[in-house]
């Protein structure tokens, strides 16, 4: 019986190159995956694109694919990935000229687009799902509106001869979907494939979250080798148990525990994990052992894909300002109050709302305030803590206000702050809604090298 | 003793809704994180920041608890005004509940 290798070679946009080369050339791959693009990642690459309309593809896919696509081309691998962001068209030119330069030849290239959904959201009355108010009330602010689409053009681009596949915001699991419903031919309404093939990309999307670069804690879970983290590879029959694994030889491991945590990474109902190409149930999966790296996975099934399709919508929300400094030695906590009340009033006193003012210690409640009245009483007094100080402002000018005011502390505020920084981002939030599948329709450009 | 003595975590979200797992290195302690860990006690844990309700998913065949803690402060990932906007860091807080060690 036939098995798939799939390898995932890329879990975010900035993640590292170096496991991915490494699993193109020894992981004995039919398929190698890039999954780069976070929500609000496309909402940035669309404000590239309205910049430049050459822009607004991953940022590292010249980068990227320049290392693996020698690798991968001599070796018969395909590559699916989602690096066309808000411009799949420019990207796949931008592949192609890598191909070029490389003297690469016998690549056919497919764009795949349609998720820039920008010309329905406007045709229709959709309503956020976050708030129920009508989409078209953005206005000018709605930056991006691309649908989350799911693995049937791809399918088609892989049926079709490519070798390379380029999607904007397509699902992430899609893209291991597709080279799996390809290779075995399964029905598009197959859902029991489809959420057994689901399961296959969920726990792969991520690349080095499911084979110990999201795991190690020292003498509870240690992890060998995590500076040299082998990326994932899943075998996958046509039937049966799925198999994940990693490049013999890398760093990291594979073990049912970090299957486990990755199985339940973002995960809500797990008997209901919401895809375009169908609901996969996670709930009665098992998880057994083979050893050396290598674990098996079985029970994963799925029901009916969603009538609708999820959109991602970006808007332009603000700006946030934020500084920092640091406080150290005996008093340091009590200093470092200090210097966050006074900031806090004097931003105040600037017109910025309490509500869009956010204060932490870091080191002592930044990441978890243990006590929901706020008091740090059952902590130790720790030797230096560093406040940061946070607003959300309409303007970039108010913005800048609030790094000011925490590097002013060096000669308005309290004894001994040191390392003072300060930032300023725009912010681009995102929010959701639902249009049915038949108003989003997908193309696929080849392009033969 | 700690959860962290028993169990591993991961977490995080992009949204206001956000997840914890919860998994026992031992399938025998399974029993007793359902038994400890209530979607109440967790609530509870992580009142500060959370404004909605705990659900609680059981997955026994794979010996863990999925958490789910809607109405998270600071309106989502790209929203916050909070340092780690994604909750990934939740997961150590959970660990860190004192659950008893004399029963099942």
């Amino acid at each position: 019986m036939k098995t798939i290798r799939i390898g995932c070679g890329a879990g975010f946009s900035g993640d590292r190159i170096e496991p991915a080369v490494e699993l193109a050339t020894d992981g004995e791959l039919d398929y190698l995956i890039f999954e780069c693009l976070a929500e609000r990642t496309i909402a940035l690459a669309h404000l590239a694109k309205v910049r430049d309309p050459h822009a607004g593809y991953d940022p590292w896919l010249r980068e990227r694919l320049t290392a693996v696509l020698p690798v991968c081309a001599a070796r018969g691998i395909s590559i699916v990935t989602n690096m066309g962001a808000a411009n799949p068209l420019a990207a796949a030119d931008v592949v192609a000229d890598i191909a070029r330069d490389l003297g690469i030849a016998g690549l056919r290239i497919a764009a795949v687009t349609g998720d820039d959904v920008t010309g329905v959201v406007a045709a229709n009355r959709l309503l956020v799902a976050e708030t129920g108010e009508p989409v078209e009330a953005l206005g000018d602010r709605l930056v991006s509106a691309n649908a989350y689409i799911g693995a049937e053009p791809i399918v088609s681009a892989l049926a079709q001869g490519a070798n390379v596949v380029i999607t904007g915001r397509a699902a992430d699991p899609s893209l291991f979907v597709a080279p799996l419903v390809h290779t075995f031919g399964w029905a598009i309404d197959d859902w029991l494939a489809l959420g057994r093939a689901t399961l296959v990309g969920h726990l792969l999307e991520c690349a080095g979250q499911v084979t110990g670069g999201y795991f190690a804690d020292p003498g509870c879970k240690d992890v060998d080798g995590l500076e040299r983290l082998g990326f994932p590879i899943a075998e996958v029959p046509e039937h049966g148990p799925i198999t994940v694994t990693k490049v013999k030889g890398s760093g990291g491991r594979v073990t049912p525990a970090t299957c486990k945590e990755q199985l339940l990474y973002e995960i809500h109902d797990p008997s209901a994990y919401l895809t375009p190409d169908v609901v996969a149930d996670f709930s009665r999966v098992r998880i057994v052992d083979a050893g050396d790296d290598r674990v098996s996975l079985d029970g994963a099934s799925g029901r009916t894909r969603p009538d609708q399709l999820k959109v991602a919508l970006g808007y332009r929300d603000g700006h946030v300002g934020e500084g920092q400094i640091s406080y150290a030695g005996p008093g340091a906590l009590a200093r470092g109050e200090l210097a966050a009340r006074i900031v806090r009033d004097r931003l105040r006193a600037a017109g910025i709302a309490a509500a869009d003012i956010h204060c932490d210690l870091i080191g002592v409640n930044a990441l978890f305030a243990a006590r929901s009245d706020g008091a740090l009483s059952d902590r130790a007094e720790p030797r230096e803590v560093r406040i940061r100080v946070a607003a959300r402002t309409p303007s970039v000018e108010t913005a800048a206000r609030v790094g000011r005011e925490v590097e002013a502390l060096y000669t308005n505020g309290p004894a001994g702050g040191g390392g003072a920084t300060a930032s300023i981002r725009e912010v681009l939030s995102m929010a959701t809604t639902f249009v049915p599948r038949a108003l989003v329709a997908c193309a696929v450009r080849y392009e033969v090298i | 003793m700690t959860l962290r003595r028993i169990s591993h975590a991961r977490s995080g979200d992009k949204g206001t809704t956000i997840n914890i797992s919860l998994i026992a290195y031992d399938a025998h302690d399974y029993l007793r994180l359902v038994r400890h860990v209530t979607a109440d006690r967790v609530k509870a844990r992580f009142a500060a920041i959370v404004g909605g309700g705990v659900v609680r998913y059981e997955l026994p065949a794979i010996g863990a608890l999925n958490f789910v803690l809607s109405g998270v402060d600071g309106g989502g990932v790209t929203r916050t005004l909070a340092l780690d906007a994604h909750g990934k860091s939740l997961s150590s807080a959970l660990l860190d509940m004192e659950i008893s060690d004399d029963e099942m």
